[in-house]
C-alpha cells in the first residue's frame, strides 16, 4: 500500500529515535502532548514509546471523539430509537459506550431498538430515502475531519426534499479543546501538567490546514507540529518538536506536508460553515462545559435538526465515581493511576470512555502496552 | 403398474416454493422434502433406510467428537456458502484432535418463507463438500420456526471420528520452547463476509478461505506424530486462538509480525475498517504447536500439502506465568496481542 | 481520531463520485470535497469521502527527511 507502508519502516524508525535520544538534552525532560486519538492508538501498537529516551514524555490528549462525547449525549441517541422510534444510523465507534441505565447502544440494539451501523454518512441519507415512512436519524460525532459529510449529506437532504431525515449533531472543534487544555488550572497554574508541545492531529489539519494552531503556539509559547498518522510521522514530529525545544522556538510546524497545508481545505470549510454554526457551550465527557467548541445546525437548515424535531432535552450525566477518565483526557493522570484500570474497567467491562475507543489511552494501554507494567520474562 | 391419480403427489417447487410450517411438521410435506432434498442430495445407504438414526460400527480405539451450530450472515460469500461452512467446520474440529472424521449429523432450522431455491442451492454445496471430504452426513433432523424468529437457515452439524493410537493432541499440552506454525495466510474468511455485509461494501477478490482440513492433518500427524495442539483459528482469530492455548497450558507465546501471512488485500480492507487481521475468522486455516526440533519437518509436511502451501513458523512458545501472547511488530517495537473483546467492530476514529 | 487512508483513484464517476483502490481493494466514494482530481491522484479517504489530495512530491520530500534524521549519528 502506497504511502502507507514505507511510512512504517522499522529501520528509518531507529534511525529518527537515535537521532531523538541525541538531540534530546539529558538536563531537561520534553513533555509532548499527543492530541489525537489516533496518534494515542499508533504509539501504542507500534510501540514507539520503547524507542524514545526517558525524558521524552507523551502525553495523550482528549482528541478521541468518541471519549469526549458525555454519556448524556449517548441517552439521548437510545432515546430517539427507543422512545421515537426512530432509525438511528451511527458510526461503529459509538456502539459500546456505556450510557444510563446499563444501556449502551449496542444493548439498546439487542432489546429491539433499530439502531444500524453505517460507515459512511450517505449511507444514512440512502437510508432515509429507502424508509420513507419511518424517521431516520444520522447520530453525527467527529472532529473537523468528519463534519464535512455530514454538512454534504444535510445540503442533499434539502435538495431531495426529504421530510424524514435529520442529524442529531455532536461535531466537536479541536482548537477550543487544545485552548481549554492549556487553560487549565493544572497547566496554567499550577503547572502539575508540565505541558511543553503539541503533536497535531493529522486529518484534522487537512481540513482546517495548518493555520488554526498559530494562535496557540503565539499565545502559550508552546510548539505545534502537525504530524500524519503513520508511526515515522510521529517520531519525525516528535524530533521537530525536541529542536523546537532546544531552540526555544515556539512555532507551528507541519510534518505532514503531503496533506496539509495552511488553508487547509477551503471547500470542506465553506460546506461547514453553510450548515452549521457554533454552539456557546458543549460539555466534553472529563472536561466539564467547554465554550465555542462545538456545532450546531443553522436555522436555515432547522428542518434537518434532530433536537429540534423531537425536542431533546439533555441531562448531564456524572461519570462513574471512581472513573478517572475526566483526569486522564486532560493529561493529569495516566490509566495505570486509575484504580479500576484493568480490574473491574477493562474492554469487556468498560466503566468509562477512555476504555470503550479502542484510541482512548486506557483501551490503548490495555490492549497493547499493560504488559510493560508487570515483568515479563522471555524464556 | 399404473399409477392412479390419486397417486400423484406434486414434486417439491424447487424454483418459486417457499418454506412453510408443513415443512416442519412431521407429516407428508415435511417426509417430502427431506426425500426430495436431503436424502438425495446426501445420498447414502444410511439415508436411503429412512430412519431418525443411523447404526453403524464403532471402530476400536479413541472415540473424538464434536459440534458446530451455523449462524453466517450472509448466507453465501465469494468461495462458499452456510452449507459447505457447516461441514468443513466441524470436519475440522474432530481433525484438530488429530482425528479421522467418520460421520457427520446435521440438524436444519428453517424460517418459514425460507426460498427454496436458495435451500437447494445450499444443501446441495453441503453435500458435495460432504463428498468431497469422504464424510458422509448419515442422520438428520429439519424444524422449521415461524416468520421472524429465524435468520433464514441455521444449521447445527456433529461429527465423529477416531483418533490413531499414540496421537495426543490438546490445547494444554504448549511448553516453553515449542515452535508455533501457521497453515497459510490469515483474515481471508472474515473479510470475504465482511465485503458483503450492508454498508460495507468494497470490491475484492478474496474469498473465503473454507476448507475441510482433515487431510493436511493427517500428512501432518504421519510425519510428526510429536504435535502437541492444533486448532483452527475460526472466530477470533489466530489471536483469540493463541491466547486460548497460552491459557489451557499455562505459558506464553512470542509471535513475530513479519512471518504471519497476511494476503495484501486482507490487510488493505482490514486498514480501511480499523480491524487488525490478527482477529478475523479463517475457516480454512490451523495452527499448530510442536517440539523445536520437529518444527522444520512438519512445516516440509504442510508445504507440499495443496491446503497448507503458505504455511510459515510464526514464533515460539515461551514461559511466562502470565500467560501474555506478545507480538515483536514489523516496526521493531513490542505489544500484547490480547483476547479480543466482544465482536470487533469497524471504526472511523 | 479519523481513521483516513491515502487511496489511489482508479475511476471517475458521475454525481462527484469516484473509484479507488487501496492495495487491491476497491470502493466507491465521494469526490464532492476535492477538485481536480484525475485518475491516478491519490486522495486522503475518510467515511467514504475523498478530503484531500495527496501531495506525491511533499510526500517523497518527507520521505528523504526521515532518511536524512539517521545520515549524521552520535553529534548533536
Amino acid at each position: 500500500m502506497k504511502y502507507i507502508e514505507e511510512f512504517r519502516d522499522g529501520d528509518l524508525a531507529r534511525r529518527i529515535a537515535t537521532r531523538i535520544r541525541a538531540e534530546a538534552r539529558p538536563e531537561r525532560s520534553y513533555n509532548l502532548m499527543e492530541f489525537c486519538g489516533g496518534h494515542t492508538h499508533a504509539i501504542s501498537r507500534y510501540g514507539i514509546k520503547d524507542l524514545l529516551p526517558g525524558n521524552v514524555n507523551m502525553i495523550h490528549g482528549p482528541g478521541c471523539p468518541v471519549c469526549v462525547l458525555p454519556i448524556g449525549r449517548i441517552d439521548n441517541a437510545i432515546e430517539l430509537a427507543t422512545s421515537h422510534s426512530a432509525i438511528v444510523c451511527t458510526y461503529a465507534d459509538t456502539m459500546r459506550v456505556p450510557a444510563s441505565n446499563g444501556l449502551s447502544l449496542m444493548k439498546a440494539k439487542a432489546r429491539g431498538a433499530d439502531i444500524r451501523m453505517v460507515y459512511s454518512a450517505t449511507d444514512a441519507l440512502r437510508i432515509a430515502q429507502d424508509n420513507p415512512a419511518r424517521e431516520v436519524v444520522f447520530f453525527a460525532i467527529g472532529f473537523e475531519t468528519t463534519t464535512p459529510p455530514t454538512a454534504i449529506i444535510i445540503r442533499q437532504a434539502q435538495a431531495l426534499g426529504l421530510t424524514n431525515f435529520t442529524v442529531f449533531c455532536n461535531h466537536v472543534l479541536t482548537p477550543a479543546a487544545i485552548t481549554h487544555i492549556l487553560e487549565s488550572p493544572e497547566v496554567r497554574e499550577l503547572g502539575i501538567v508540565p505541558l511543553d508541545g503539541f503533536i497535531g492531529p493529522a486529518h484534522v489539519s487537512t481540513v482546517i490546514g495548518s493555520q488554526p494552531y498559530e494562535y496557540f503556539a503565539e499565545e502559550y509559547q508552546r510548539p505545534v507540529v502537525i504530524a500524519g498518522f503513520e508511526p515515522l510521522d510521529v517520531m519525525q514530529a516528535i524530533l521537530m518538536l525536541v529542536r523546537q525545544l532546544n531552540e526555544g522556538r515556539a512555532e507551528v510546524e507541519n510534518e505532514f506536508t503531503r496533506a496539509v497545508t495552511r488553508e487547509g481545505n477551503e471547500k470542506a470549510k465553506s460546506l461547514v460553515a453553510d450548515v452549521f454554526e457554533l454552539r456557546r457551550s458543549f460539555e466534553w465527557r472529563g472536561l466539564g462545559e467547554v465554550p465555542y467548541s462545538a456545532l450546531r445546525i443553522k436555522e436555515t437548515y432547522a428542518a434537518f435538526d434532530a433536537e429540534r424535531r423531537f425536542g431533546i432535552a439533555y441531562r448531564s450525566v456524572a461519570d462513574n465515581k471512581a472513573c478517572e477518565c475526566g483526569a486522564i483526557l486532560r493529561g493529569v493522570k495516566k490509566p495505570t493511576d486509575c484504580k479500576v484500570f484493568g480490574t473491574v474497567c477493562t474492554p469487556e467491562n468498560p466503566i468509562g470512555s477512555c476504555m470503550v475507543s479502542s484510541e482512548g489511552a486506557c483501551a490503548a494501554h490495555y490492549t497493547y502496552g499493560r504488559f510493560k507494567d508487570i515483568e515479563v520474562r522471555a524464556a | 403398474m399404473t399409477k392412479g391419480r390419486s397417486d400423484y403427489v406434486r414434486p417439491v417447487d424447487f424454483k418459486h416454493g417457499r418454506v412453510d410450517m408443513t415443512h416442519g411438521g412431521g407429516g407428508r410435506a415435511m417426509a417430502q422434502l427431506i426425500e426430495e432434498l436431503f436424502a438425495r442430495a446426501f445420498s447414502n445407504e444410511w439415508l436411503a433406510q429412512g430412519n431418525d438414526n443411523a447404526l453403524f460400527t464403532v471402530p476400536a480405539g479413541r472415540m473424538v467428537m464434536a459440534t458446530d451450530s451455523h449462524v453466517v450472515s450472509p448466507l453465501e460469500f465469494p468461495g462458499g456458502d452456510i452449507g459447505c461452512l457447516a461441514v468443513h467446520g466441524t470436519i475440522n474440529d474432530v481433525a484438530m484432535a488429530g482425528a479421522r472424521p467418520l460421520y457427520l449429523a446435521a440438524g436444519f432450522i428453517l424460517e418459514e418463507g425460507f426460498p427454496l431455491a436458495t435451500l437447494k442451492r445450499i444443501v446441495e454445496s453441503m453435500a458435495a463438500a460432504s463428498r468431497e471430504a469422504g464424510v458422509p452426513v448419515i442422520t438428520g433432523d429439519t424444524k422449521v420456526v415461524e416468520q421472524g424468529k429465524g435468520d433464514g437457515l441455521f444449521i447445527t452439524t456433529t461429527g465423529i471420528g477416531v483418533v490413531p493410537p499414540g496421537v495426543e493432541i490438546s490445547g494444554d499440552r504448549a511448553r516453553a520452547g515449542d515452535c508455533i506454525l501457521v497453515s497459510g495466510t490469515i483474515g481471508d474468511h472474515g473479510v470475504a463476509i465482511m465485503s458483503l455485509r450492508e454498508n460495507l461494501t468494497f470490491e475484492t477478490t478474496i474469498r473465503s478461505d473454507t476448507a475441510a482440513l482433515h487431510g493436511l492433518v493427517a500428512a501432518m500427524v504421519d510425519a510428526v506424530p510429536t504435535i502437541r495442539c492444533l486448532r483452527d483459528p475460526t472466530r477470533g482469530g489466530l489471536g483469540t486462538t493463541l491466547n486460548e492455548f497460552a491459557r489451557q497450558s499455562g505459558v506464553g507465546m512470542l509471535i513475530h509480525e513479519s512471518k504471519i501471512p497476511v494476503r495484501a488485500e486482507v490487510n488493505a480492507a482490514c486498514e480501511f475498517l480499523g480491524l487488525d487481521p490478527l482477529y478475523v475468522a479463517n475457516e480454512g486455516k490451523l495452527i499448530a504447536i510442536c517440539p523445536p526440533e520437529d518444527a522444520d519437518r512438519l512445516l516440509g509436511a504442510m508445504r507440499t500439502h495443496p491446503l497448507g502451501a503458505g504455511a510459515a513458523i510464526i514464533g515460539e512458545v515461551v514461559a511466562d506465568a502470565h500467560g501474555f501472547v506478545q507480538m515483536e511488530t514489523s516496526f521493531g517495537g513490542r505489544r500484547v496481542v490480547d483476547w479480543l473483546t466482544g465482536e470487533q467492530l469497524p471504526r472511523i476514529c | 481520531m479519523c481513521l483516513a487512508l491515502p487511496a489511489r483513484v482508479v475511476e471517475l464517476l458521475p454525481a462527484s463520485e469516484g473509484t479507488i483502490d487501496l492495495g487491491g481493494v476497491r470502493k466507491r466514494i465521494s469526490l464532492e470535497l476535492v477538485t481536480d482530481v484525475q485518475p491516478g491522484d491519490y486522495v486522503i479517504v475518510h467515511v467514504g469521502y475523498a478530503l484531500q489530495k495527496l501531495d506525491p512530491a511533499e510526500a517523497e520530500r518527507t520521505l528523504a527527511l526521515f532518511a536524512e534524521s539517521g545520515l549524521t549519528d552520535g553529534t548533536a
